[in-house]
């Protein structure tokens, strides 16, 4: 029950959750675009603080995205140590220049190139990462296949994103009920037991999820089969919002942080990276 | 126009591809319009199979061999599309959970709506106004996990009306419901039949449930065949339903051991046209012959329960100071709504949940600190759906698998799995895949895998749901002989009949609280209590009631003994 807890779309009532899912989507991909595009620690910095600044104003609680956070920065963090052990000289081939900070070795010597491309690649992620859980957490799962639709995607195709979210919690469940009817016939899901052991033991648990989950999904394409699902090709959704004003003034900032992405890296700094040492 | 033809069958016969033998054999059957029929029948009867020829399931999601002609308003249906036929027959599944598709009450109400591109101004409108209808349209934005088994039917219910559909099927509508709100559910079902004019078809083998309100024809069916097809004073006063395996009203059973002659003009379809001035005297003196000695149980307590308190957070109390006695070797029944506290203490004897304060005993020795695979030496556990439990492919190893978790050595357990076996008429079986067995034979083996640890109490969650009547009695005469043989058995059921038949004593549950313990047969008759745990009253008291008996308690467990004797 608490785990499933995780994944529940909760209504709130405030300008982000107010704007249209198909506004949030396609903002999601255009400032996510625009982070991905720019090696400039400047602006990534910037519109990672922005989007913290929208996650406050959505209302979502850092005590909701905690486990998030933490997978998140583990990350980040191995990420990071990862990078400079397997190419430790690549900031130098980047922006053409060496400027030594410390040295272990000949070949792992970290150098303020290094350094600033490895700090820019984090910051990357780390501002990208509440874009994402922004989009996650605060849009209708129905409204969001209705914004795929929209935005050509088949609604076939789309529809089944909503009907898993649907049916996750579910899921878990009987997962749950199934894993301590085990436990009382003796399967030990403990760390007590042997990893090789629990393994074992999960799939015994499997076993009948399946079974049952099966029989639900015969359940759901009768019962979409009778209402008429699949009948012509186009379909409407309850659950989308009609576009406002200022649906259309989120898209276009999002779409000028995109742009300011795009100039930055054309006009200023004449590549998609900010080069300081130059 | 009342006449109309609106369904016809004539010479029908359907087969699945993948099945030998047809399933419905040459059904001839004329339903006009306005006319509100019940189709009974055994589970493989064939009567959920009729059911899915009119709503277009078949031929067009499940595939098959159709023989002879099916017209539904004016059209064969094999030459429409389960799409057209849906704009005609508008169906609510049995399972109120699983044929829940939105997200939120709205949203799947208007799930039909949506896949006809209906704009989204007037899609509320219809939504609000459908919802309305069954009395959901202040939860238009309640998700499903809010919902009750019963609201969800509701708003299933809505999804269909928000077409005008002029067939309404409803399949299995009781199934999943509790007692009180399958007669809510009965008495929905009609309301909306004559204010909106519709035909109703409910499939359902419940039938003293659904006779709360009145049928036209009722149609019962058995291997695929129509057997009978007739009003409800007809079939009542013809005793065709038991040899089929559908249970006859409990009043009907009274009014057979009074050697009453029941005839259609003492109309015994249904318990309120009951002529009673001509049936009264026999009954009286029936009733006035029947000596009852209520069971006093002497024997020791096995399961004793000490203010026991639990909550899954500081805001809600889930068990809020229960004390019980169980004794060794009875069978007994623990009932109330969803969300009384029922599953949380079978929860808590199982120690899959740790209680906040109080104590539970087993044979006098307290169970705090017991693991929950130590408990299960003590007390067994058997889910609802036995697909829920059962993870080994074949019959001998889902038996064997408790004992061989514990390290037993295989001598031992294959002794142990042929006993475990032989008592529940299992050996047969032994070298079959679990794949080949039927749901009553897959309840068996999740009892005996049960079983197996010999445990001295095992708790069952609901073990008949869904289960017609010849299988909810395999299954029941099982429990109780292994009842004799000294197992002690606790049921969390909603079942009325089965507290009634196979039960001492039972304990109502209501939000939380144990608020009485006591004979079936007294619990059944006081509509208070049975008010508070979504219980009905039995239609034995009522039929005491009417005839003027006075200890309509009495009554009821006079039966009951002296069907217990017939049956032995």
């Amino acid at each position: 029950m608490m785990k499933s807890k995780l994944f529940d779309y909760v209504e709130k009532d405030n300008i982000i959750y107010n704007l249209t899912g198909f506004t949030k989507f396609i903002c999601f991909i255009l400032l996510s675009a625009s982070v991905m595009f720019s090696y400039d620690i400047r602006f990534i910095i910037g519109v990672g603080t922005i989007s913290f600044i929208i996650l406050r104003v959505a209302d979502i609680r850092l005590k909701r995205i905690r486990m998030m956070l933490i997978y998140v920065s583990v990350f980040i963090i191995l990420n990071f140590v990862l990078t400079f052990i397997f190419s430790p000289r690549y900031g130098e081939t980047l922006y053409g220049s060496f400027h030594p900070i410390f040295s272990f070795s000949e070949h792992y010597t970290l150098s303020y190139e290094q350094l600033l491309y490895q700090l820019t690649k984090s910051a990357k992620y780390a501002s990208a990462i509440p874009i994402g859980i922004l989009f996650f957490l605060a849009t209708n799962p129905s409204e969001f296949a209705a914004s795929l639709n929209k935005a050509g995607l088949s609604y076939k195709a789309a529809y089944p994103v909503s009907l898993t979210l649907r049916y996750f919690p579910e899921m878990i469940r009987n997962y749950n009920d199934i894993a301590l009817a085990q436990q009382s016939r003796g399967l030990d899901l403990s760390k007590k037991e042997k990893f090789m052991t629990r393994v074992k033991n999960t799939v015994n648990i499997c076993f009948p999820l399946i079974l049952v989950t099966l029989d639900r999904i015969e359940i759901v394409t009768n019962a979409m089969d009778l209402r008429g699902f699949g009948k012509s090709r186009r379909r409407t959704w309850y659950s989308a919002k009609p576009m406002a004003t200022r649906d259309w003034i989120a898209i276009i900032l999002c779409f000028l942080v995109l742009s300011t992405s795009i100039l930055l890296s054309v006009f200023i700094n004449h590549s998609r990276f900010w080069n300081p040492f130059s | 126009m009342k006449n109309d033809p609106i369904i016809e069958f004539k010479d029908f016969s359907f087969q699945y591809y993948a099945q030998a033998e047809p399933t419905l054999h040459n059904i001839n059957l004329t339903i006009h319009k306005g006319e509100k029929i019940l189709i009974a029948g055994a589970s493989g009867s064939g009567k959920s199979t009729l059911g899915n020829c009119i709503n277009g399931l078949i031929p067009f999601s499940m595939k098959g061999e159709i023989q002879g002609s099916l017209i539904v308003n004016g059209k064969e249906t094999r030459d429409q599309s389960i799409f057209e036929l849906s704009s005609t027959v508008g169906t609510v599944l049995q399972d109120p959970d699983g044929q829940f598709i939105g997200l939120s009450a709205g949203e799947d109400i208007a799930f039909a709506l949506e896949n006809e591109c209906t704009p989204e101004g007037s899609m509320k409108e219809i939504v609000h106004k459908a919802a309305a209808i069954v009395g959901m349209d202040k939860l238009l934005s309640s998700a499903p996990q809010e919902l009750s088994g019963g609201q969800k039917q509701r708003v299933s219910f809505a999804g269909v009306m928000v077409h005008d559909v002029d067939i309404l099927l409803f399949d299995e509508p009781l199934a999943s419901l509790d007692p009180l709100t399958g007669k809510t559910a009965i008495d929905l079902i009609d309301k909306i039949k004559n204010q909106y004019d519709k035909t109703v078809i409910i499939i359902e083998h419940r039938l003293e449930d659904v006779l709360y309100r009145d049928v036209d024809r009722i149609v019962v069916m058995s291997d695929g065949r129509i057997v009978a097809d007739m009003t409800p004073d007809q079939i009542m006063s013809r005793s065709i339903l038991p040899p089929l395996g559908i249970r006859e009203p409990l009043y009907i059973g009274a009014l057979r051991a009074a050697k009453v002659t029941i005839t259609e003009d003492i109309h015994p379809g249904r318990l309120e046209t009951l002529y009673i001035a001509k049936v009264k005297d026999r009954l009286k003196a029936w009733n006035a012959a029947q000596v009852t000695q209520p069971e006093e149980n002497k024997r020791p307590p096995i399961l004793e329960i000490e203010h026991l308190n639990f909550s899954y957070s500081r805001r809600r109390k889930i068990i809020k100071d229960v004390s019980m006695k169980i004794h060794q070797g009875e069978m007994v029944a623990i009932v109330g709504t969803n969300g009384a506290g029922k599953s949380t203490l079978a929860k808590l004897l199982c120690g899959f949940v740790k209680e906040d304060s109080g104590r539970i005993l087993l044979d006098g020795k307290d169970m705090a600190g017991l693991s929950i695979k130590e408990r299960s030496a003590y007390i067994g556990y058997v889910m609802q759906n036995p697909n829920q439990m059962i993870c080994k492919p074949m019959i001998y190893d889902e038996i064997a698998l408790g004992l061989r978790l514990r390290g037993v050595d295989e001598e031992t357990i294959a002794a142990r799995v042929d006993e475990t076996m032989k008592i529940c008429s299992l050996s047969p079986f032994r070298k079959w895949p679990i794949s080949a067995l039927s749901f009553g034979q897959k309840k068996r083996v999740t009892i005996a895998s049960i079983l197996v640890m010999n445990p001295k109490v095992i708790i069952l969650d609901e073990p008949t749901a869904g289960q017609d009547y010849r299988r909810y009695t395999e299954i029941m005469e099982f429990l109780r002989s292994l009842n004799q043989l000294g197992v002690t058995i606790i049921m969390i059921t909603h079942d009325m009949h089965l507290m009634l038949e196979y039960t001492t004593r039972a304990f109502v549950f209501s939000d939380g609280m144990m608020i009485k313990e006591g004979r079936p047969s007294e619990i059944l008759s006081d509509i208070e209590i049975s008010d508070r745990a979504s219980l009905k009253v039995t239609s034995l008291y009522e039929l005491a009631q009417k005839a003027g008996i006075e200890d309509g308690e009495g009554f009821v467990l006079s039966f009951i003994q002296r069907d217990k004797e017939v049956a032995l």
